[in-house]
């Protein structure tokens, strides 16, 4: 039995890497909600914001986390005309179509970026980078902490935009009735893409969060994919509270995973619980029945 | 069924004349790696272009394929022909293992996508992971020249060896094409409820398709590692298979008997001329091969294949969609 000094350190790193998680299966699970389809873009999209976070700071020395308001409406702006100019366009409204299609981009992204800037693994050193804040219980990174506040803040933020403005009372009409929600006069054009902004905007929203503790390479998207597959699944397809909920689980697992099974096989243990969910209960903890 | 049958034949004559006709080490090379690639578009074919179900995680098979005929080599000296057909047969088992769960529970189209590719991370994770596989330093199979091995030194039988399993994927789909198991597959493709309704066994349907999809990808595994002798789990299960097997007869043309092979030999093609144009470049083929998938789906949503079908049918004056 492993000791409480070492299982509760291990249960709040969970945490706080659980909300990063959760931040980016939210926009995985707003994509869902809408548009129905997975986006198999997600991973890459997030490396590629990660660069930009990362270049930033290189080049322009700006901080990861003053970053936000730079990286944020670009990666929106990318995934509005993403959808419009090339998912919605090459699909041809097929789900399956769909489907190929953001697994084209995101072989596109993933091997451009290979292309230029070669495979190696790069961190940025912020003054932060190493400082620990004592929560009584353990020791936690700075920047691992303000994650979790930023991950949080950003699902309000989210929760907020989808439940008092107008925007997010046509996506979610969009989402329940899309031949209904075009009656009433509602761009659904134009939704979808907005829809696609907000989600890739979650990501590049995590891109700052996560780059001050975390290492940035082209491969670095499928670390996450299906970590947020995972979360999404594991909260039901297209519930917010759930991918929060599904988040943090999966951050405590991952933990855990890694403190009893070693850090290789502790991957492992997420993808148990995604095919276990799959199969058992594809609706997820909160999802609805299709 | 004849004239398909005749047109495989007469490819596989050409085929065997390549060797003999082609003076360059280079391009006998290249036709061998596309006849290679091919037989993994081909077992993709069989699942996802003949059944509709998309895998994402082909790897899964033709790692397991690698795998076991390198694992039976080397540590518990199989003979490797002894070995392809045990390759084959695990490579089909783990097909149904997964067949089996995600069917039973009805996950479809996106979801189906989704275990498949976690399906082979998991098994990338545990290549990495289990002493057997030789973790993540790869396993090196001993160079031991000699028909008898299944090592051919001059190539040429590496050659007619996947000639070979070309044709029997060849054979096998005419087959499928013309038999009642094809024609239920077919069926559950273009509206799974209505063939339920017809009385096709939807799951056991599937199930078989996927095993023997598995099994071919399982071959083709074997087949790599004999000719390349060396093996570690990114290239075994890593997403590089799984994109080509998919991609293949993408371009091609899926649910076609010659897509696959249409498909590869173009997208080699085309992955030879970028090379000549931007020269070496890691990661710019499959960046190119993103960007073809996209504009295949764009533009020619029935491949190579279906295109040249269409626009033949069109010239004749026949039927536009023949």
């Amino acid at each position: 039995m492993v000791e409480l000094q070492i299982l509760l350190p291990a249960i709040l790193n969970g945490l706080t890497t659980g909300a990063v998680y959760a931040l980016i299966a939210l926009g995985l699970t707003l994509i869902y909600g809408v548009l129905h389809i997975i986006n198999f873009a997600h991973g890459s999209l997030l490396m590629l914001a990660m660069y930009a976070v990362f270049f930033l700071h290189a080049g322009l020395g700006i901080d990861p986390y003053l970053a936000l308001p730079v990286v944020v409406p670009g990666f929106f702006a990318l995934g509005y005309l993403l959808q419009r100019g090339v998912i919605a366009r090459a699909s041809h409204g097929r789900d399956e179509n769909i489907l190929l299609v953001t697994l084209g981009v995101s072989i596109v992204i993933e091997n451009l970026a290979r292309y230029f800037w070669r495979s190696d693994t790069r961190t940025i050193e912020t003054p932060y980078s190493f400082e620990t804040v004592d929560l009584g219980v353990a020791f936690i990174a700075v920047p691992k902490v303000v994650a979790f506040a930023g991950a949080l803040l950003v699902t309000l933020a989210l929760w907020w935009v989808m439940s008092r403005t107008d925007l997010g009372r046509a996506i979610r009409a969009l989402a329940k009735e899309r031949q209904g929600a075009r009656l009433v006069g509602i761009d659904v054009d134009h939704i979808f893409a907005m829809s696609f902004g907000i989600g890739t905007a979650c990501v590049a929203a995590a891109a700052c969060l996560l780059l001050p503790s975390f290492y940035v390479s082209p491969g670095v998207g499928h670390t996450f994919v299906l970590i947020a597959f995972t979360v999404v699944v594991l909260g039901g397809m297209g519930s917010f509270a759930g991918a929060l909920i599904g988040g943090l689980i999966i951050g405590v697992t991952e933990s855990l995973c890694g403190l009893y099974l070693g850090e290789s096989l502790g991957q492992i243990g997420i993808f148990l619980i995604f095919i276990a969910i799959l199969l058992f209960r594809p609706t997820g903890l909160l999802g609805h029945r299709a | 069924m004849r004239r398909q049958l005749l047109a495989i034949v007469a490819f596989l004559a050409a085929m065997a004349l390549v060797p003999h006709l082609v003076d360059s080490e280079f391009w006998r090379n290249w036709v061998m790696m596309a006849l290679f690639y091919a037989l993994l578009g081909q077992a993709w074919n069989i699942l996802g272009g003949y059944g509709g179900q998309f895998s994402f995680g082909h790897a899964a098979f033709f790692g397991t394929g690698a795998y076991c005929s390198a694992i039976l080599h080397v540590h518990y000296g199989v003979n490797p022909w002894i070995a392809l057909p045990a390759a084959g047969m695990a490579a089909g088992l783990v097909g149904a293992f997964i067949g089996f769960l995600s069917f039973r529970y009805g996950l479809r189209g996106s979801y189906f996508a989704l275990v498949t590719l976690a399906f082979a991370e998991v098994l990338r994770i545990l290549a990495n992971t289990v002493p057997i596989t030789g973790k993540g330093v790869g396993l090196l199979i001993p160079l031991e020249p000699g028909a008898a091995n299944m090592q051919f030194a001059d190539r040429t039988g590496y050659f007619y060896l996947i000639l070979a399993f070309v044709g029997l994927a060849l054979l096998l789909t005419l087959w499928l094409e013309h038999s009642r198991f094809g024609a239920r597959l077919v069926a559950v493709r273009e509206n799974e409820d209505a063939a339920r309704a017809l009385g096709v066994d939807v799951f056991r349907t599937k199930l078989a398709a996927i095993t023997l999809s598995g099994a071919l990808a399982g071959l083709g595994g074997s087949y790599y590692a004999q000719l390349f002798l060396y093996l570690d789990p990114g290239i075994a299960y890593g997403p590089a298979i799984s994109v080509e097997a998919l991609l293949v007869p993408i371009v091609g043309g899926m649910g076609t008997l010659f897509g696959p092979l249409l498909g590869s030999f173009a997208l080699h093609g085309v992955s030879e001329l970028a090379k000549l144009a931007f020269g070496e470049a890691p990661g710019l083929d499959l960046a190119l091969y993103g960007v073809l998938l996209v504009l295949m789906v764009m533009f020619m949503p029935n491949g190579l294949f279906g295109m040249g079908r269409t626009t033949l049918a069109r010239l004749l004056g026949g039927r536009r969609d023949a």
